[in-house]
């Protein structure tokens, strides 16, 4: 632990609002622990007011199912939502670093980062796990939220090395991504209103884990629904279980008569 | 030449006190509905008033690069802190007592000139029972406050005009309003020369510190 006269020196500007950088703030080392818990897949979209980001509860091990219900969705701050996939214990290690690297920046210049700073930071912490990433510990965000300046809802996906891809429509994340895209890319629509924001969001998951065994999908039986965030103007806001399980309900009971889901025109 | 250590302790104490009194102060008090921090402060940007934690704020006078420098050193020791075991372990005490050895250290240095400031410590417990309030002055003593305290210049005079005013089932606004007539007697201080901080425990937040400002501010002002 750091006494606070270490901690004296370098006021606020410069690189001195970087909680990352602090000396102690642990750096992992790198051990190769193939039966590390993996997190899956994590769909987000963008709509008329703001931007959504859904994420399934299945955390595998190979070819086991490791965790039933684990959350891999979070707030960042006040206006943004991380997502993660990959290996878990490093993902959700650098999500908290990131939580933290937001607020003690926004302490103590008394203004939050901007939307594309933060974006930017999430970068560094994601390069700073590169060389365990080679060892094969692989592990990559998405972040979304509302651009107070931009007054709309922004999106990005990023690769192993830390670079950052703005995403304009919708993204997805982790091993069922591709199946989730296909659906989206029918589905979703950026004029539409949240509910029917994350009503495609969660089609494309259902999709996702119909194709892809390491997906969970709408666990209607046991309640288990995916996390489901959404940032608009008004912050962050997670909505409840009842909510998701009412729209899910209706997705499941609309497989039930159509296999594949919402029919669309051909032509 | 020789200089009797008293002597020495005298002239550095007088040295601080003056640069002290020489800024505005700033009052918090521990109300039921959370902590209330008022400044004097004509600055928008340049803050006085600031969060340290979840439930920790933060009020200084005295010399701002002094006061500013401490306020940083403090998010530090509490985001590491937090970060390293768990938010919860965030407390004021230990960071009152990290101020209180920096300041007690460099008072009593031979070296170092002592630092011109006073803090003010606070934290929101669950009830009002546990919130806390800790004064730390120039030479690192702290002071365990009961119900409210101020710092700056002339903080006798200001307790003594606030005097039985403010209680813990006072309304935020009935205290703002007492403690900004109290750092300015007779005009009271208007919305404009006024920082208001306020650690709301019905916040329904991690994060329970928030500014007061703009028309909130005048609202209440004006009760």
């Amino acid at each position: 632990m750091n006494s606070l006269h270490d901690l004296l020196g370098g006021t606020s500007g410069g690189g001195g609002s970087s909680f990352a950088e602090l000396p102690g703030v642990p750096r992992l080392g790198a051990p190769i622990d193939p039966s590390a818990p993996h997190g899956t897949t994590i769909v987000a979209a963008r709509y008329a007011g703001g931007v959504a980001m859904v994420g399934d509860r299945r955390a595998t091990v190979g070819n086991v199912i490791a965790l039933h219900d684990i959350e891999k969705v979070f707030g960042a701050d006040d206006h943004t939502i991380v997502g993660i996939a990959g290996v878990a214990g490093l993902a959700t290690e650098m999500v908290r670093l990131f939580q933290v690297e937001l607020e003690h920046f926004e302490k103590i210049e008394g203004v939050p980062l901007s939307f594309d700073g933060k974006a930017n930071r999430l970068s560094a912490l994601l390069r700073a796990n590169f060389p365990q990433a080679l060892q094969g510990l692989m592990m990559l965000p998405m972040f979304v939220g509302w651009d107070p300046r931009a007054a709309r809802g922004r999106m990005y996906t990023y690769d192993g090395t830390g670079g950052r891809y703005e995403e304009h429509r919708y993204a997805a994340l982790g091993s069922g991504a591709a199946y989730a895209r296909g659906a989206l890319k029918k589905l979703h629509d950026p004029d539409a209103d949240e509910h029917t924001a994350v009503a495609a969001l969660l089609q494309s998951l259902f999709d996702a884990a119909d194709d892809d065994a390491a997906t969970s999908g709408l666990d209607l039986t046991r309640g288990i629904m995916p996390v489901v965030m959404q940032a608009s103007a008004d912050g962050v806001r997670r909505w409840s279980d009842e909510e998701v399980r009412d729209l899910a309900a209706r997705i499941v009971a609309g497989r039930a008569e159509r296999f594949g889901g919402p029919k669309g025109a051909v032509l | 030449m020789y200089v009797p250590p008293e002597q020495l302790m005298l002239d550095r104490a007088e040295f601080a006190r003056k640069g002290i009194a020489r800024g505005r102060s700033v009052a918090v008090c521990k109300l039921d509905a959370g902590v209330l921090f008022v400044a004097e402060n004509h600055s928008t940007t340049l803050h006085k008033v600031s969060e340290i934690h979840d439930r920790i704020g933060f009020a200084a006078v005295g010399r701002y690069h002094e006061f500013e420098m401490l306020r940083v050193a403090g998010i530090r020791h509490a985001d590491l802190r937090g970060y390293s075991y768990d938010r919860t372990d965030v407390t004021a005490r230990s960071l009152a007592g990290a101020y209180s050895q920096i300041l007690g250290t460099t008072f009593a240095s031979s070296v170092e000139k002592p630092y011109e400031v006073e803090l003010i410590v606070a934290e929101l417990g669950q009830q009002p029972s546990d919130d806390v309030l800790y004064r730390i002055s120039y030479d690192g003593v702290i002071t365990d406050e009961r119900t409210f305290t101020v710092i700056g210049g002339e903080p006798e005079r200001i307790v003594e005009a606030v005097g039985e005013g403010l209680s813990g089932d006072v309304g935020v606004g009935e205290a703002l309003r007492t403690l900004a007539r109290g750092l300015r007697p007779g005009t009271g201080l208007g919305a404009a020369q006024v920082e208001v901080g306020f650690l709301d425990r019905r916040a329904g937040r991690r994060r329970t510190f928030r500014r007061i400002e703009g028309d909130e501010l005048e609202g209440l002002l004006r009760g």
